[in-house]
């Protein structure tokens, strides 16, 4: 098995979600069988192959850079869990970002 | 503080600079600075489900900018790919940057080193990401979370490890800062943000080839600390390696308080970013026909300008180069000099006294850019004209200057409405300078017993008694006539 439980808890602290042992167990299979179809892709020579990261072959989708109204404050913050008047509001954090 | 001249340091720079668009980097919300907390924000930047960012031109535009003028290889296809990692002032979870292939690669500036050599430093890339909001840590237990930066667009300039002392970084720090500036792709304002650094840092053995452990510092938001910072990093790698100990590979905080790099309490995953295309964004294509549009639109950078002011105009290169330092002084000069009647290596170096003199004093107390003080180039250059055809005197020039402040009038009539014209009369000087020697018979005495340096005084006192209207010229020659017979 490439990806082990430890594999999984590593994964879920990064995308800050939580899991029973059971749901660990049951996620470590999931993600197995997917990269077990992935390495079935591996097998296929793709050495004369460009690496492709759109589907669509479009580009250059711009927009001008003219001012558009977004949201007023009140509703930015309305779908926050804790808010002040102007700010979200969220636990302390310190440590991970250069602020 | 110098350091143990055996080692040296090997230093890179990661510089980013917020670019001066109107909008943010994929929607249309302000980026203006100062506004009250999360009034710039919209769907697209506050991540809600379902937004598509689009990115904004100007941006891109001024990537290729900064491409071109700093010798970069501008690629004709580039990505925005995304950086994973979750902290509350990025609250899609991802910030949109560019990874593995970046809008600029392979480019390099030249910095001048204090000892008057150019040194090449490599730009290793640049590329296009959008900001972070702002976290406020200081109120209270929480922290509470600004996004009106969110979404701001920045470019990330890259160097190579090419530094080789703190001084050198500084160096590069302020020619990245000249050329933005230059490039009006960035305000350079460093109280607001708008240009950060991070250093990569470590040392060697002078004659090795192979690098130490490099630590990374951050923080470094201000020109002053990034000298300080690094001269502390290095001085602290080398203690470390003198005392039989190694440098561990960590992120260190420069702590402008006290004056030392902390190490930033991080978790372990922190640099796990996972970055891959963003499937939201299509790839940003440049042709030959914008880069060359974008090339033959960039302005005249320092060096160059520099260059021409030693070589056409035969300024000092002291001149040439504290006239270059910003965009707005050497337009401004250009704008005086265009204007002047007479245009000569004389009358040209008259103007740069002029504007690296009282303009540039003017400026910098009234603290704004010399585009904006009360006197336009070409009323200086009118000033100037009257100095040069003998109106008025370089003593009354400082006058007019300081009127012209406050009087809008052209500098030639306010010259004749104040009576300052310059006296070149010969029987008024003498009339003048007769009175002068008869009431000053003791200094006469000792002139002519060999005191040479009363001379002046008797300048002084002609000067002053004609109100510093007397031609000196015409003073000195008669005063020389005078006092010889």
């Amino acid at each position: 098995m490439p990806v082990s439980v430890r594999d999984v808890e590593q994964v879920a602290r990064l995308a800050k979600l939580e899991f029973s042992p059971e749901e660990k167990e049951r996620l470590t299979y999931q993600l197995n069988t997917i990269l077990e179809y992935m390495d079935q892709l591996n097998r296929l020579d793709t050495s004369n192959v460009e690496p492709l990261s759109h589907v669509t072959d479009t580009g250059n989708a711009f927009r001008e850079d003219v001012r558009r109204p977004g949201l007023s404050t009140d509703e930015a913050l309305q779908n926050a869990p804790d808010r002040t008047e102007e700010f979200f509001r969220v636990p302390k954090v310190i440590g991970d970002r250069n602020e | 503080m110098p350091w143990d001249e055996r080692y040296e340091a090997v230093i890179g720079l990661e510089i980013h600079a917020q670019l001066l668009t109107e909008t943010k980097a994929f929607c249309g919300c302000s980026t203006k600075f100062g506004d009250s907390p999360n009034a710039n924000v919209c769907p697209v930047c506050l991540g809600l489900p379902g937004v598509l960012p689009v990115p904004n031109r100007t941006m891109v535009e001024f990537a290729i900018r900064m491409g071109l003028a700093t010798d970069c290889t501008i690629a004709p296809r580039s990505l925005f790919a995304r950086k994973n990692y979750f902290y509350p002032d990025l609250p899609k979870g991802y910030q949109i940057s560019q990874y593995e292939e970046p809008i600029c690669t392979g480019g390099a500036i030249t910095i001048r080193l204090p000892n008057g050599a150019q040194k090449r430093i490599g730009i290793t890339r640049i590329h296009m990401e959008e900001d972070a909001g702002k976290s406020i840590h200081d109120r209270g237990n929480d922290t509470l979370v600004d996004l009106n930066r969110c979404g701001v667009p920045l470019i990330e300039i890259v160097s190579e490890p090419d530094m080789r002392s703190p001084r050198e970084a500084y160096l590069f720090m302020t020619a990245i800062r000249q050329r933005v500036t230059y490039l009006g792709i960035c305000d350079g304002n460093l109280e607001e943000g708008s240009l950060r650094c991070d250093a990569n840092v470590s040392v060697r053995r002078v004659g090795d080839t192979a690098f130490g452990t490099k630590t990374e510092v951050k923080n470094l938001n201000s020109f002053r600390f990034v000298e300080k910072a690094l001269e502390y990093e290095v001085n602290r790698q080398i203690g470390l390696l003198e005392s039989g100990r190694r440098v561990v590979q960590e992120t260190l905080l420069w702590d402008a308080d006290r004056e030392v790099c902390v190490p930033m309490r991080s978790k372990e995953e922190a640099h796990d970013y996972r970055y891959f295309p963003d499937p939201d964004l299509a790839p940003v294509l440049v042709d030959a026909d914008w880069i060359a549009r974008v090339k033959s639109e960039l302005p005249e950078m320092p060096e160059r300008r520099r260059d021409r002011y030693v070589r056409d105009f035969q300024l000092p290169e002291y001149d040439a180069e504290v006239l270059t330092t910003e965009r707005p002084v050497a337009e401004y000069f250009d704008a005086v000099v265009g204007a002047m009647k007479s245009r000569t290596t004389e009358t040209r170096k008259l103007a740069s006294n002029w504007v690296m003199g009282d303009v540039l004093r003017v400026a910098n107390e009234q603290h704004v850019t010399v585009s904006d003080i009360p006197v336009a180039p070409e009323r200086l250059a009118a000033m100037i004209d009257l100095v040069i055809d003998g109106t008025i005197s370089g003593k009354i020039a400082k006058e007019v200057f300081d009127i012209m402040m406050t009087d809008p009038d052209a500098p030639a009539s306010i010259v004749r409405k104040r009576g300052l014209v310059q006296v070149s009369d010969t029987s008024a000087i003498e009339q003048v300078i007769d009175a002068i020697l008869r009431s000053h018979a003791p200094q006469v005495e000792q002139y002519r017993a060999g005191k040479q340096q009363v001379f002046g005084f008797f300048v002084g006192e002609t000067m002053k008694a004609m109100k510093g209207k007397a031609n000196p010229a015409v003073v000195n020659e008669i005063l020389r006539r005078k006092l010889a017979s």
